[in-house]
């Protein structure tokens, strides 16, 4: 059995994707991706910066549509969605963006108050008691009141994975959820990540390029190169994978399949055109 | 993406040299087109919304008073500076004829039919436009409306409308605010200042000014002003690019185009109003 085929099979997959391709406008980002992603499964896709990675988040989270293929998340199709149905579906996504994406007219508090305001018809009491228990679960109760620029980066994008929580989710995307962080405040992240798709029972998808942390706390890993999938497996078989771009990613090796050089003229040509002709 | 201004291979080079300029008009006028046709449809979009902007008052409110409540102390100084300038000039040129006593007319009209609405919309889109520009732009740079967009939150619902119906009730009430002060400056200076008869100034004007001809339309003329200023700069804003320099080429892009329209609108308006 391939690898791919045991990964639909290990549960109802919450994330399907089918021979999905995207570009924008004629320059093509991905194509022919098939994967799936089982519920409460932590999945993290990993690949250099600019193979797709984030497209493929977008086109899970409905941001992006596909130019064809077929995206399903929670048994729905995303291309036969209108816009209410849509955010009706994103009603049970949560995402946490590259920088946290909070409001900055809005205290830390009123942040994670948001989408319950937005959603909920619940008493400002209510609100109060589950904002505070959200900001506890990610240690930041002591800041509500603050506003997000007296925020540091890391502790910014707790906030926001609270916001991201609030209303108990069945989906988490995390865009580049480590980028930027100490080791602590990358280890705090990392820890919630896996404790919040535990307790929530929920689904989480990773996009990221940090390797030695995100092997830590995820089930599988997909790689995308080239705006394809060229790798999947668990922690343990990316890191003992032979593969070529796998062991050259995972170890950070300067020279391989991603070459140190960027095509170009050779140097003979570059350098010495007129002695050349 | 670069530009597809590449012709087929069997045009000869001459063709080409001669046909690029016309192809490039072309490509700056479509783009332009498709533009002003979102605008279009994004206005439509935004007008939808005045249900939630009315329902949800208080963060329409909120906007009016970073809109319009921020705006006073500009709009009050300018009106009554702009109202002693028409002060001076105008006992100026009316003491030549001998009809000094006509400076409440000139002050007034010229303010509530013109400098009033135009030159406070002009404040106005410097002032707050190129703020909400630079606000919804940071906004989408800092991923702030693709977040509420995944939290299942309408931006144009949340962000556009509240801030674009904000400026359209505070425009007409800041140009009414602007003339009234533009009437004291030009009191103080006309009056108090250079003589003429307190009784000739305020009869005189009274007498003059009527209320549908000159202050409804000039009412009417803030409120079309109220309407494209914030219409372009939340457009503006929305439609930025997500960068530094998208923001404020955005920014800018808000005042420059804003007070054209705000220029040319007045005329067609006063065309329409006062032909006479």
């Amino acid at each position: 059995m391939s690898a791919q085929a045991q990964f639909s099979s290990a549960a109802a997959p919450f994330v399907e994707l089918t021979d999905v391709g995207f570009a924008y406008d004629d320059r093509k980002v991905l194509s022919d991706i098939t994967l799936a992603i089982p519920r409460g499964q932590v999945v993290a896709i990993m690949g250099q910066s600019g193979c797709g990675k984030t497209t493929l988040l977008r086109l899970i989270g409905g941001q992006l549509r596909a130019a064809h293929g077929r995206v399903r998340v929670g048994g729905q199709d995303l291309a036969q969605l209108d816009a209410a149905g849509l955010y009706a579906l994103r009603r049970r996504i949560g995402m946490l963006f590259q920088f946290g994406a909070l409001f900055t007219d809005l205290s830390v508090f009123d942040n994670v108050a948001f989408p319950l305001r937005e959603h909920t018809d619940l008493t400002e009491m209510m609100i109060r008691d589950l904002v505070l228990m959200k900001l506890h679960a990610v240690g930041l109760r002591g800041v509500h009141e603050r506003m997000p620029c007296e925020l540091s980066g890391g502790m910014a994008r707790r906030v926001a994975l609270a916001r991201a929580t609030a209303l108990d989710p069945q989906l988490i995307l995390y865009d580049e959820p480590f980028t930027g962080l100490d080791p602590i405040s990358l280890a705090v992240i990392g820890a919630l990540v896996r404790r919040l798709n535990e307790a929530l029972g929920a689904t989480s998808i990773i996009v990221t390029h940090d390797v030695q942390e995100t092997l830590k706390i995820v089930d599988r890993v997909i790689f995308v190169a080239g705006g394809r999938i060229v790798a999947q497996g668990t922690p343990e078989e990316i890191r003992t994978s032979a593969a070529p771009f796998v062991h050259q990613f995972v170890w950070g090796e300067i020279d391989g399949p991603v070459p140190f050089h960027y095509p170009a003229p050779s140097v003979r040509d570059f350098f010495l055109p007129r002695q050349h002709a | 993406m670069p530009e597809r201004l590449v012709p087929p291979a069997k045009v000869s080079p001459i063709d080409t040299a001669l046909l690029r300029p016309f192809r490039r008009l072309g490509a700056h006028v479509t783009r332009a087109l498709c533009r002003l046709g979102f605008a279009a449809r994004f206005l439509l979009a935004t007008l939808g919304h005045i249900g939630t902007a009315l329902r949800r008052l208080p963060l329409t409110v909120r906007e009016i008073y970073f809109t319009g409540v921020l705006s006073l102390v500009i709009i009050a100084v300018s009106g009554l500076f702009v109202g002693m300038v028409l002060g001076l000039q105008g006992y100026d040129t009316l003491q030549r004829f001998g009809s000094t006593s006509a400076l409440g007319t000139l002050v007034a009209l010229s303010l509530v039919r013109e400098l009033g609405p135009v030159v406070a919309a002009l404040l106005f889109a410097s002032r707050a436009g190129s703020a909400i520009t630079a606000e919804i732009g940071l906004m989408k740079a800092t991923e702030q409306l693709s977040a509420m967009e995944m939290m299942a939150v309408d931006p144009v619902a949340r962000v556009v409308a509240p801030r674009f119906f904000a400026g359209v009730i505070s425009m007409p009430l800041l140009a009414a605010l602007f003339s009234a002060l533009g009437v004291l400056g030009g009191y103080l200076v006309g009056v108090r200042l250079l003589g003429v008869d307190d009784g000739l100034f305020w009869s005189q004007m009274q007498a003059a000014v009527n209320f549908r001809e000159d202050i409804a339309n000039g009412v009417i003329k803030s409120f079309v002003f109220g309407v494209l200023v914030s219409w372009i700069a939340v457009f503006e804003g929305y439609d930025a690019e997500p960068t530094a320099e998208g923001v404020s080429g955005a920014t800018t892009r808000t005042v420059v185009t804003s007070s054209l329209a705000i220029l040319g609108a007045d005329f067609v308006l006063t065309a329409f109003m006062f032909r006479g």
